[in-house]
């Protein structure tokens, strides 16, 4: 089946996690021990109505004070779909965990509260959701019932959110808005009664109908070697497989590929996965490939076409989103994950702080945790990578902090 | 030779998974139940390292209030595979004081791996375990990582989680910490179910409908047993019966079912209303229980 990746965004109380029980609740997603567990909850609370964001916010600590601190991943699946939610945190302190929810996702939710309209926090996600370069964006003009669900309203937040987007450099991203109300299921699953001037779809409606081939992208296919299989039993005496995933387009039996980075050449003997072998492995496959000729590739190496090299760099510019609580400052040294490839890194310089407000930019001086940059960065060893705009998987790498050994940032290479 | 490969996104995603450990730690190690979910990890690994055997041993933290038929099974996998199985036993832990056992109506073993569990971590010095967790279980399981960061006494900071943006996992770690592994993390039970059909994988006979001595209790069905603590009052009859998860017996109640095949398996999760968990008796201590549990080391 149609698997489809979302992640909600939106300010803190903007109805994230409401709507997403309520879209679960409305699928009959949810069994009948966790309705009892909500109605519970709710009761105790003291609510005369079912708070369906129990249903999501699964630690102790989000409960207690009615915030989603993590990403919870929520799953259900229609007659057409499967769908994998990504419920991120709202808070600006979370915003590390909303991109990591927001990372795996083919398309977003963005939620704004029709009574506040376009705030800080809802620039910053739309802002986030183009860095990714998210496709296909519904806005979910959400508590349309505390509006009397005013059609003026929702046109002005449309015609707000509109503006927005004219700043961004991503012309390929769709943008749909709905009016709602999460809490009671306008336009959820299905379409309004209350709100009969809007012609749309419902939420649901819209997921439905996307296409999830149209998400994929058109790059060049890159294979990121992860490990070597060598069996060495009687049967596979001289076996060598390259085990690892395919990104983007496809390879095939009989490609001559070049292997990065000591730039070998050789051919693709076969596309191995388990007991049978293929002559074609489109994107996304965890597959073993053999080459013809015996030479060295190790994990870390990538194979590409021939024809396909990307360009070799020790100096790399990338926007950065930092991740941690020790700042981001010129001099520091990381250890820089690019695929299954990892470098040392040293920060050269930062050009540029990125507003994600609507407050003019902090001084460059330093990236402060759930801050954006524009930095560069100068490599021990070159690495054979794309612009994130043209290849994602291949223009992407976090940086890891070799004390702490955290995840400090992830960057998207310009 | 076939055309082209059509693979499971939710198997490509676990297989890659699979060899980012193999890739990254040094002594990894498959924590397996018996359970239908560790059966499919068992799979899984099989496939991500073909031709070669699994690179990997087996660890199964015994409660000895398992089902029979689920060791006989373990034990009839592990030599089919040529595995490797290290079995590590709570009774042992009960015996020498380290762990104690509960008392009264609602006793359970359950608990008790956590001790067993962390001591083999430490006797082997495993730096990954993996596990058969899945996200839509239960709602703290929903908020981890695919690569859980525990420290050197097996605790989870479920506040402080290391970001995992895209697919690239981050396995570093300081002596003394371990990382847990999920690699079906995104599979609901049905992608299991789902899974074990179309690979025809074998799974425990306990998992398909049969004749069973049981009793009723607190509206759930538990398996007569020495192992099971029964009131007086509470008669023992025979029904037709299966598991939806085979933990340990203590805590995993059965359902009344005439699924016999895996086909009529995943028609009746397909219209069920209550949740695979919904028959485990340890969640129900309390709205926290997973998360406690996990905060302590548990899998
Ligand atoms: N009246 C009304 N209230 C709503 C609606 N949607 C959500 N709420 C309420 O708004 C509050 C916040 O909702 P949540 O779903 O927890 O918000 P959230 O966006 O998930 O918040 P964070 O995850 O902490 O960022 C709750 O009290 C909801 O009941 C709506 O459509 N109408």
């Amino acid at each position: 089946m149609e698997v489809l990746k979302i992640a909600t965004a939106g300010s803190v109380d903007d109805g994230k996690s409401t709507l997403i029980g309520r879209l679960l609740y409305d699928t009959r997603s949810l069994t009948s021990d966790k309705i009892e567990a909500i109605e519970k909850s709710s009761r105790k609370k003291g609510l005369d109505y079912l708070d369906f964001s129990l249903a999501t916010d699964g630690l102790v600590a989000e409960r207690e004070q009615g915030i989603t601190i993590d990403v919870a991943h929520i799953y259900f699946s229609t007659q057409k779909k499967s769908y994998i939610i990504a419920d991120t945190p709202g808070h600006v302190e979370y915003t590390r965990n909303m991109v990591t929810g927001a990372s795996t996702s083919e398309a977003s939710i963005i939620l704004v509260d029709a009574r506040k309209g376009v705030i800080e926090q809802t620039y910053r996600h739309f802002f986030i959701n183009n860095l990714l370069r998210i496709k296909e964006v519904v806005v979910a003009v959400n508590k349309m019932d505390l509006v009397n669900y005013s059609e003026e309203v929702f046109n002005e937040i449309v015609s707000d959110f509109t503006k927005l987007q004219q700043d961004s450099n991503f012309k390929e991203q769709r943008l749909t808005f709905i009016p709602v109300s999460a809490l009671w299921g306008e336009n959820i699953a299905e379409r309004s009664t209350a709100m009969k001037w809007f012609e749309g779809p419902s939420v649901l409606e819209h997921l439905e109908n996307i296409k999830t081939e149209n998400l994929q992208e058109t790059s060049q296919a890159r294979f990121s070697v992860q490990t070597v299989i060598r069996p060495k039993t009687n049967e596979f005496h001289d076996y060598r497989g390259y085990a690892g995933k395919v990104t983007a387009s496809s390879f095939k039996v009989g490609d001559e590929v070049t292997v990065l980075p000591s730039l070998t050449t050789s051919t693709i003997k076969e596309i191995c996965f388990f007991e049978e072998q293929f002559d074609e492995a489109p994107a996304g496959s965890s597959v073993t490939i053999t080459l013809t000729d015996d030479i060295n590739v190790a994990r870390g190496d990538m194979l590409v076409k021939t024809g396909e090299v990307p360009e070799a760099t020790k100096e790399v510019n990338a926007t950065i989103c930092w991740m941690d609580g020790k700042p981001l400052l010129p001099g520091n040294k990381y250890l820089l994950q690019h695929n299954t490839n990892g470098v040392l890194a040293k920060i050269d310089k930062i050009n540029a702080h990125i507003a994600t407000n609507f407050q003019p930019a902090g001084d460059a001086s330093s990236l402060k945790l759930n801050e954006i940059g524009s930095v560069t960065l100068k490599l021990s060893k070159p690495v054979f990578a794309d612009s994130y705009n043209k290849n994602k998987e291949n223009g992407r790498f976090i940086l890891i902090d070799s004390q702490t050994n955290t995840t400090a940032g992830v960057g998207f290479i310009q | 030779m076939k055309p082209v490969l059509k693979q499971n996104p939710l198997e490509s995603e676990a297989i890659y998974i699979f060899r980012e450990v193999v890739a990254q730690f040094e002594n990894p190690v498959l924590l397996f139940s018996g359970g239908k979910d560790s059966i499919t990890l068992v799979r899984l690994a099989q496939k991500a390292f073909y031709p070669s055997r699994i690179p990997f041993p087996l660890l199964h933290i015994d409660t000895g209030h398992n089902f029979p038929e689920t060791i006989e099974f373990r034990d009839r996998l592990v030599k089919e595979l040529g595995l490797q199985l290290i079995v590590r036993n709570v009774q042992d832990d009960i015996d020498n004081g380290k762990a104690i056992e509960e008392k009264g109506k609602y006793s359970s073993r359950n608990g008790l791996q956590t001790t067993t569990l962390l001591d083999a971590i430490e006797e082997f010095k495993f730096d990954a375990c993996i596990g058969g967790a899945r996200r839509d279980e239960e709602k703290a399981r929903a908020k981890e990582r695919i690569f859980s960061v525990r420290n050197d006494f097996g605790e989870w900071d479920e506040k402080n989680q290391r970001p995992e943006v895209f697919d690239m996992l981050n396995g570093r770690i300081h002596l003394g910490q371990n990382v847990r592994v999920f690699p079906i993390s995104n599979w609901t039970e049905l992608d299991v179910w789902s899974y074990i059909a179309a690979e025809r994988v074998e799974i425990p006979s306990i998992y398909f409908s049969h004749e069973r001595e049981i009793f009723d209790r607190d509206g759930l069905i538990w398996s007569a047993s020495e192992h099971v603590y029964r009131e007086d009052d509470e008669r023992i009859q025979k029904r037709k019966v299966r598991f939806r998860t085979v933990g340990d017996m203590t805590c995993t109640a059965a359902v009344a079912s005439e699924a016999d095949t895996i086909e009529k398996i995943i028609q009746e999760i397909r219209g069920s209303s209550i949740s695979e968990r919904g028959a485990r008796i340890d969640d129900k201590r309390s709205e926290a229980a997973m998360e406690t549990r996990k905060q302590q080391g548990y899998f």
